[in-house]
Order: structure tokens, then C-alpha cells, then sequence
């Protein structure tokens, strides 16, 4: 287990290297520039800048550079944001965005965990089919049209909760932008636990359970959901990949300060270092917490302790 | 699908039996039908165009001369959402084949050549499935795309591949050692030619079914993208675009809002309906998992 666990976070590092490489070259090849302004700059003053950010020199030297502040964690100053570096800006945000994609994370296990059983204990029942049209409906929704909808439901309408804002996390701030993001990841959790839990309840295990005597709540949490839970481990794989791009959303619906913004403000002003800030932190982000749902498998799943 | 050669009438014949008992596949092609067929004619019967400014109509509730409003430049909302469709379906298209191409190219030939090809080829795509995608297609999006369709759904097509040329892969495994490719290659057919001829038809039912589920989900990204104001640009119009500037005039105009979403919803319903019921009916053993799951 351990050796596994070396092994795979050394698999990281070329897969980084692979995605800083591959996208620093990707920004930089496009048409235009940080400093192409409606009013263009003055030739010296642009001359200038250029030479300031190293923008003179060939590009496999200023790749060279920039690798080589970022082995020592600097990520450079943001182009556009005056005054501000790009390590800055995303701690800014960041907490913002992991307080809203873990709660959401968070919600939909809790959420979607208990519905899938509940439907497969009530399978073919209208529970279970009532289940199942919300987890197609949730399945099947994009989350920036349920966004406005919650939007304008909830707070237009009925007043319950505040449109947007952020307000330095109040909880009543963070009901809809939470429940934008888990809405889809519980239908997906819910689908996949009611498949997985009707297909334990017939393992003979749980036969035996049964002719032992032992009461259906006992077998239930003891010997079903245990196994049950497997695919919506290898699930959360996907779903942090899946929080990550859907906080874009939720954040330019709700106005939250997190850091999806800066990824599309980024690409648009050709913010080179913001961009890549961007993508080395969401790249690590999402290769560390992959590797996490991994290593959760391999302790609930004792057949597959990797050696 | 590896009984297609052996029995390939009475898969097809089977499948298409019953499809025909399943009403709600039928009735969802027929609403992608119709939409499609609204949105081609739709326009052109329009007394409006979709950049056209009605200045005696600014953001107006829907009545019977802009049957869905109009938005806050007095812009038809009728002509600008079936607009907003035609791209949806023409993005969701094209990518779509785009995506195929790739997928299904890329997939078959690590599959069939294997050895160090296969792991350096599925290294690649693994690479690339550990990253949040959306993001790379943001980033193709406003690097390549700009103002151009072509440039977009090129963006959604390129990063869309990567499923299918898993699937693909897979499936090119389970038939590379069967006899008739093993005759194929003893009569001295080229490896393309193997691929071409033998491997890549056996395929069309599994690639048919994945491709059916792709469309739903590149009118998303293409969505996704004009949402956040990458992707179509101002004054055409997409479903995207139409629901985020709704999204902002909710307040004082919640149909802006609802109706380019509720087109949206019932398209992709529509979609991954059809996509469902063709699995089950191309796939018997995965609809026989499902009775047994639902006893």
C-alpha cells in the first residue's frame, strides 16, 4: 500500500510537467497579446514592457524562466492586475471556491447516499420511480440554468435567500451556490448506489447474513453498504473534476470571489501568468484529490490493495 | 456487440424491434425532429431577424407579435432562440464527428497495434482525462475560437474524443484476436486495411450508441462556453448566450431566463433519451442486467 502510494505520487510529477509544458506553449502560441490594447501603446512604451516581463527573448528561454521561478513557488505577477502576483490573487479566492466545492461534495454523499438506498429498497415503487425522474431531471440539467432558476425561485420570489453575494461566507450566502453544485453529483451518487446496492443485496454474503438470522437494518449498514459504496468512491474521481469546472458557473451566477473567474478573465486578457497559475492549481488540485478517491478504494475494497 | 458478424441480421433486425415498442425513444426523436425542423424554417417565416432592434419593443413580456418577448434592445426572442438551436445542433454535430474521427482513429490503432504504441497512446489520453477538461476547452476556446464557429466546435470536438477512443480501444482488444482478422492478416492485408475494412465496421454499433450520447453533451459545452461569453459571440445568438442574458434581466424579465432554458432542457432530455433507448435496444445483455436489477 504504501509502495502504491509512492509510486502514484511520483506519477504526478510528469503529468504536471507534461500539463505545464503543454499549455504554457498552447497560451503563448495564440494571436495577441497581454499588451494589445484597444489604443495601442506607444512603441517605447511597449518596448519596455516587453523587456520588462522578458517578453523579448525566445520563447523556450522565457519557458526556461518561468520553470524556473516556479520550481521555487513563484507563479509571477499578473499581467493585467496591477500590483497584484498570481500567488495573490488565487489565495484570495481559493478559499472561497474549496468552501463551496467540498461543502458540495460533502452534501451530495450525504444527500445521495441514503436516496439510492431508499431506492433500491423501494424498487419498483413510486418512491423508487419518483427517484429516479429527479435523478434523470438532475442528471440532465446543467447547473447555469438551475443556478438562476434557484435564483429566481428562492430569492426573487419567495425572499428565503440572499440572489447572490458572498458576504465573507455567511451561511445563508452559500445554500444556492452549494446546492447548484451538488444537484447533479447527488442524482449521479443516488443512480449509482441504488444499481450497486441491489446487486449486493443478492451476493451471498448477504444470504447468509439472512438465514443467520440477523435483522434487514443490521445486514443493511453491517454487510451492504460497505461494498455498496464502491462505485460512488471511484465516483468522486470525477465528481471533484466535475465541482471544479461547475464552481466556474456558480461563481459568475452567484458573484462569488473564488478563483473560477480568473480563468476565463485570464484566457480573454491573455493574462499569461494568471492562466497558468490557474491551470497548475486546478491540475494539482485535481491529480491529488483523484489519487485520494484511489487510496479511499483500496482501504474500503480490501481485493484491491495495490502492492 | 462481438456477435455482430455471426448473427449481424438478427442483432440489427432485433434491435430495431424493439425499438419500435419503445414510445418514449420514438416520441423524444420526434421532438428533436420537430425542434429541428422549427428552428430551420422558423426564421425564415419570421417577420424579424435575429439582430433586428424593435425600439418601439424593448424587453416585452411575450404577445402575439414577439410570441416569446423580446430582450432589452427590442431584439425577437422567437427568431433569436431557434437561432440559438440551430447552433446548439450544428455545434453538437460537428463536434460530435469531430470527436468520432479522433476517437475512434486514435482508439482502434492503440487497440490493434498495441505493445509500446497502446501504452504511450493510452498514457496520453489519461493524461488528459486527469484534467478538468472544461478548462482546456476554455482555453482552445478563446485562444482559437474568437469569433469563429469553426474554431469552436473544433475546441469541443478535440478535447470530446477521449471516451470514445477508450471505448473503442477496448472493443478493438476483444476482436483483434479473432479468426477472421487472423485470416485477414494470413492473406496479407495492411494494417490500415485490416482497420478500415475489418476492425472499425465491427465497431459502428457501440460508436453509434456513444455517439448519440456525445451530441446532448457537446450542446452543453457549446452552452457552457457562450454562458461564461467564450464561445458565440454577440449579435448571434446560442441557447448559452440567450441564458445568461437572462440570467442578468431575471429580475424585470424572468422570460429572457426561462424559455431559452426550458428549450435547452427539453433538448437534451430529448437527446439522451434517444441515446438510452438505442443502447438498450442495440445492447440485449445490458437491458437483461436491468430486469434482473429491477426483480
Amino acid at each position: 500500500m504504501l509502495r502504491y502510494t509512492v509510486r502514484r505520487i511520483a506519477g504526478i510529477v510528469p503529468t504536471l510537467a507534461v500539463i505545464v509544458t503543454a499549455s504554457f506553449f498552447i497560451v503563448r502560441l495564440a494571436p495577441g497579446g497581454p499588451f494589445d490594447l484597444e489604443h495601442p501603446l506607444p512603441p517605447q512604451v511597449r518596448a519596455n514592457l516587453d523587456r520588462a516581463y522578458g517578453f523579448d527573448q525566445p520563447l523556450a528561454q522565457q519557458y526556461l524562466r518561468y520553470v524556473g521561478h516556479l520550481l521555487q513557488g513563484d507563479f509571477g505577477p499578473s499581467l493585467k492586475q496591477r500590483d497584484f502576483s498570481v500567488a495573490e490573487l488565487i489565495a484570495q479566492g481559493l478559499p472561497v471556491s474549496l468552501t463551496i466545492g467540498a461543502s458540495a461534495v460533502l452534501l451530495a454523499v450525504l444527500v445521495g447516499v441514503p436516496l439510492g438506498m431508499l431506492a433500491a429498497l423501494r424498487r419498483n415503487t413510486a418512491t423508487d420511480y419518483g427517484i429516479a425522474g429527479f435523478v434523470a431531471l438532475g442528471i440532465a440539467l446543467p447547473s447555469f440554468v438551475v443556478g438562476p432558476l434557484l435564483a429566481l425561485v428562492f430569492g426573487l420570489y419567495l425572499h428565503w435567500l440572499p440572489v447572490a453575494g458572498w458576504e465573507s461566507g455567511a451561511p445563508q450566502y452559500l445554500v444556492l451556490p452549494v446546492l447548484t453544485l451538488a444537484l447533479p453529483i447527488i442524482a449521479y451518487v443516488a443512480r449509482l448506489m441504488r444499481g450497486s446496492v441491489l446487486e449486493v443485496l443478492r451476493a451471498n454474503f448477504v444470504r447468509t447474513a439472512r438465514a443467520r438470522g440477523l435483522g434487514e437494518v443490521r445486514i443493511l449498514f453491517r454487510h451492504v453498504l460497505r461494498p455498496a459504496l464502491l462505485p460512488v468512491v471511484s465516483y468522486l474521481g470525477p465528481a471533484v473534476a466535475f465541482v471544479i469546472t461547475g464552481s466556474l458557473v456558480v461563481e459568475t451566477v452567484f458573484g462569488l470571489p473564488g478563483t473560477g473567474r480568473y480563468l476565463v478573465q485570464g484566457a480573454i486578457n491573455r493574462d499569461y501568468t494568471l492562466i497558468m497559475g490557474m491551470i497548475i492549481v486546478y491540475g494539482v488540485l485535481t491529480l491529488v484529490l483523484n489519487l485520494v478517491a484511489d487510496l479511499l478504494y483500496g482501504w474500503l475494497d480490501p481485493r484491491v490493495r495495490h502492492d | 456487440m462481438t456477435e455482430s458478424v455471426v448473427g449481424a441480421q438478427s442483432v440489427w433486425s432485433s434491435a430495431r424491434r424493439r425499438l419500435q415498442r419503445d414510445w418514449v425513444t420514438i416520441g423524444a426523436a420526434g421532438v428533436i425532429a420537430l425542434i429541428a425542423v422549427v428552428a430551420v424554417l422558423g426564421p425564415l417565416l419570421s417577420p424579424y431577424a435575429y439582430d433586428a432592434l424593435d425600439w418601439r419593443h424593448l424587453a416585452t413580456a411575450p404577445q402575439s407579435s414577439h410570441w416569446f418577448g423580446t430582450d432589452r434592445l427590442g431584439r425577437d426572442l422567437f427568431v433569436r432562440t431557434l437561432f440559438g438551436v440551430r447552433i446548439s445542433l450544428l455545434v453538437g454535430l460537428l463536434a460530435t464527428a469531430v470527436s468520432l474521427v479522433i476517437g475512434v482513429v486514435w482508439g482502434s490503432v492503440a487497440g490493434y497495434v498495441g505493445g509500446r504504441a497502446d501504452e504511450i497512446m493510452m498514457r496520453f489520453v489519461d493524461v488528459l482525462y486527469s484534467l478538468p477538461y472544461l478548462f482546456i476547452v476554455i482555453i482552445f476556446a478563446t485562444v482559437f475560437g474568437g469569433a469563429s464557429l469553426t474554431g469552436l466546435f473544433v475546441a469541443i470536438g478535440a478535447v470530446g474524443w477521449l471516451t470514445t477512443a477508450r471505448i473503442v480501444r477496448g472493443q478493438t482488444l476483444a476482436l483483434k484476436n479473432r479468426e477472421f482478422i487472423e485470416a485477414a492478416r494470413a492473406t496479407g492485408v495492411s494494417t490500415p486495411g485490416i482497420l478500415a475494412r475489418h476492425v472499425i465496421p465491427n465497431l459502428v454499433g457501440p460508436i453509434a450508441i456513444y455517439a448519440t450520447l456525445t451530441i446532448p453533451q457537446m450542446i452543453l459545452f457549446e452552452s457552457f462556453l457562450s454562458f461564461l461569453g467564450v464561445g458565440v459571440q454577440e449579435p448571434l445568438a446560442s441557447l448559452g448566450s440567450l441564458i445568461n442574458e437572462g440570467a442578468q434581466e431575471m429580475q424585470s424579465a424572468p422570460w429572457m431566463l426561462v424559455i431559452p432554458a426550458a428549450v435547452l432542457l427539453v433538448l437534451l432530455l430529448c437527446f439522451n433519451a434517444v441515446g438510452d433507448g438505442l443502447r438498450d435496444a442495440l445492447d440485449p445483455r445490458e437491458e437483461r442486467l436491468r430486469t434482473e436489477a429491477r426483480q
